[in-house]
């Protein structure tokens, strides 16, 4: 797979946006609305063009200040879907994939089931539909990266759990690099290999979904990209719960419904921290080596096995936590979410 | 809570208010119409005087129409498109024309283009003659409706959503395939209007022509020249070419308001929106 290489500075409103990034697989960029996620994008397509930097895909310079290069979007492989799709309004789902490139649309429209939906016109389709239109003409362009804005925002809660599956499933078919901007961690952590948090257009740390949690770099990366995301397999109980048996061995409880391949979603500080498991009302307990201590401010996130616990200070001087010894980690079936993982 | 008497007294001034204001734009139009026996005004219609001055109409109409769509375009996105320093002050200068009297507008094209204007010499040395000739007349449709075209086309295309023009620029379309398969499709509508209402106001030219292009029947002679002249030599004619004006004008309203373009074309039309 090739190298999407970025970077760059780009003059903002109220800050520059400056980034360094190196994207194979598949990164997403997690922030806060007005930090600069849309501009890395729009850099990148050559929308905007930054005041200094670099920007190449594999052997090709898409942009370089200093050498005085700046291709224009047209002539960059890339394939952006925006937002709110920029579907054409005034031409049907065909002519929009056509748009992109008229070699492989038939197929293209087979592959995301709009073949039914050729003829018709965007404003006539469901959000859902739109994204398969918008993506289905992205890869007709015959992109050498993909660039997603916000996948998954325009959708409503129903729609979005079951887009965002397909577009896992999508992205590992691909196997292009593939950028995305979200302001939702929760999707960041699902589809992406690596995760990046941008806060004021400073990238401030980028890593796998499970180091964010466990080891985030500071308070606000903390804050901001809440959940453990363990995957596993589930299976529906009679008595209405779900069992899951996660990758690294152990069990857990979930209220959800669920089955098959899942991500289980526990917010660290939905995880309480023991030396022993005490009789109480938590069904999941996790016994395991604490492999991490990080200090966030007046809080300390603990990663005992494959979960990250958030305790106070006070908590961990009373339990005299070390790393390398043991613990257990506790938390409700309640305080869990199942996401699709396919 | 008013005494009854005074509700009905508003009540019935409101509706006098109404009643005058609709008689008023109502009746000049029907008295057109009603004056002589419209048999009469049918016979005109014959008479050289009207078709010659169809005829100068029909022809400096298509001609300047082309010259605006041609020229206002392209000007209309460049200064919907691009912000630079000054484009504001370059957009009122646009849109000053229409809200130019007349009058001065044809002094300044006799200024600008005449035999002793500022151009004139030049003109003449390139054999050109704009004065007192069909050419006048379309210089002057032009000058005088070409800003309605413009300012509509504008907006039209600030209307278009950047995003999809950004879109198009991301699937590998250059800017002139953009422009063509994207911007232009997605304005046409308003830019229509907008040509619809330019062409009305060309079509009713009056002051601007007669200054800079004169009245002469068969050259420079237009429609709304002819009913001026014809009113003091002869008031059914005059009264004909004037029924025949208020028809096509009604036409180009309802044809506007049967494709939803009337409501285009009220869109705000203030330029120097920041660029996002």
């Amino acid at each position: 797979m090739s190298t999407l290489s970025i970077d760059c500075r780009v003059p903002l409103r109220s800050f520059d946006l400056q980034i360094e990034l190196e994207v194979a697989g598949t990164v997403a960029l997690v922030g806060p609305s007005g930090a600069g996620k849309t501009s890395v994008l729009r850099a990148v397509t050559g929308l905007v063009k930054p005041t200094a930097g670099r920007i190449t895909l594999a052997e090709e310079v898409w942009f370089d200040a200093a050498a005085k290069i700046s291709r224009s979007p047209d002539q960059r492989r890339v394939g952006l879907v925006f937002q709110e799709y920029a579907l054409f309004p005034h031409m049907t789902v065909r002519q929009n994939v056509a748009y992109g490139g008229r070699a492989r649309v038939d197929e293209l429209l087979e592959r995301f089931r709009i073949s039914h939906l050729a003829d018709a016109r965007p404003t006539h389709l469901s959000g859902g539909e739109r994204q398969r239109v918008a993506l289905a003409r992205a890869i007709a362009r015959d992109p050498g990266v993909l660039l997603l804005d916000e996948p998954l925002s325009a959708l409503d809660a129903h729609t979005k759990v079951a887009v965002r599956g397909e577009l896992q499933e999508l992205l590992r078919e691909l196997g292009f690099p593939t950028l995305l901007v979200t302001h939702d961690y929760e999707d960041a952590a699902a589809l992406a290999d690596r995760v990046g948090v941008i806060v004021d257009g400073q990238l401030r740390q980028l890593a796998s979904p499970q180091e964010l949690v466990s080891r985030p770099a500071d308070v606000f990366v903390a804050s901001f990209t809440g959940a453990n995301l363990l995957h596993g397999v589930a299976h529906r109980r009679e008595d209405d719960l779900t069992v899951i048996t996660l990758a690294s061995g152990e069990t857990v409880y979930s209220t959800d419904p669920g089955d098959g391949e899942v991500g289980v979603v526990v917010y660290p500080w939905e995880v309480s921290v023991g030396h022993a498991h005490h009789v109480d009302s938590a069904l999941n307990v996790i016994d395991g080596e604490v492999r991490s201590l990080v200090h966030i401010g007046n809080r300390v996130r603990v990663m005992i096995g494959p979960i990250t616990a958030e305790v106070t200070e006070a908590s961990l001087e009373k339990l005299g936590l070390v790393v390398g010894g043991r613990a257990v980690a506790s938390f409700k079936a309640t305080g869990t979410r199942l996401v699709s993982s396919s | 809570m008013r005494p009854p008497l005074t509700r009905a007294l508003l009540g019935l001034v409101f509706f006098a208010a109404i009643l005058v204001a609709m008689g008023f734009l109502v009746l000049p139009i029907v008295a057109i119409f009603t004056h002589v026996p419209v048999t009469r005004l049918i016979h005109e219609f014959s008479n050289p005087v009207v078709t010659d001055a169809l005829v100068v109409s029909l022809k400096t109409i298509v001609i300047s129409q082309i010259v605006i769509l041609l020229l206002g375009t392209p000007t209309a996105y460049f200064l919907a498109s691009r912000r630079f320093p000054g484009r504001s002050i370059v957009v009122t200068l646009v849109e000053l024309p229409i809200v130019l009297p007349p009058a001065v507008a044809g002094l300044g094209l006799i200024v600008a283009f005449g035999r002793y204007g500022l151009l004139g010499s030049t003109l003449r040395f390139l054999h050109i003659d704009v004065s007192f000739n069909q050419i006048a007349v379309v210089l002057a449709i032009c000058l005088v409706s070409g800003p309605f075209y413009i300012r509509q086309a504008i907006a039209s295309f600030e209307a278009v959503d950047a995003n999809l023009i950004a879109a198009s620029r991301t699937l590998g379309a250059g800017s002139v395939r953009t422009f063509f398969r994207v911007t232009l499709p997605l304005a046409q509508g308003g830019l229509a209007a907008g040509e619809a209402i330019c062409m009305a106001r060309g079509l009713g030219e009056f002051g601007a022509t007669i200054m800079f292009a004169g009245s002469l029947q068969g050259r420079t002679q237009t429609l709304p020249l002819a009913v001026y002249t014809e009113f003091e030599a002869n008031i059914d004619v005059a009264l004909a070419i004037s029924a025949l004006l208020v028809v096509i004008s009604l036409a180009i309203l309802l044809s506007l308001k049967a494709t939803g373009l009337w409501q285009r074309a009220r869109t705000p039309l203030v330029t120097g929106r920041e660029g996002a």
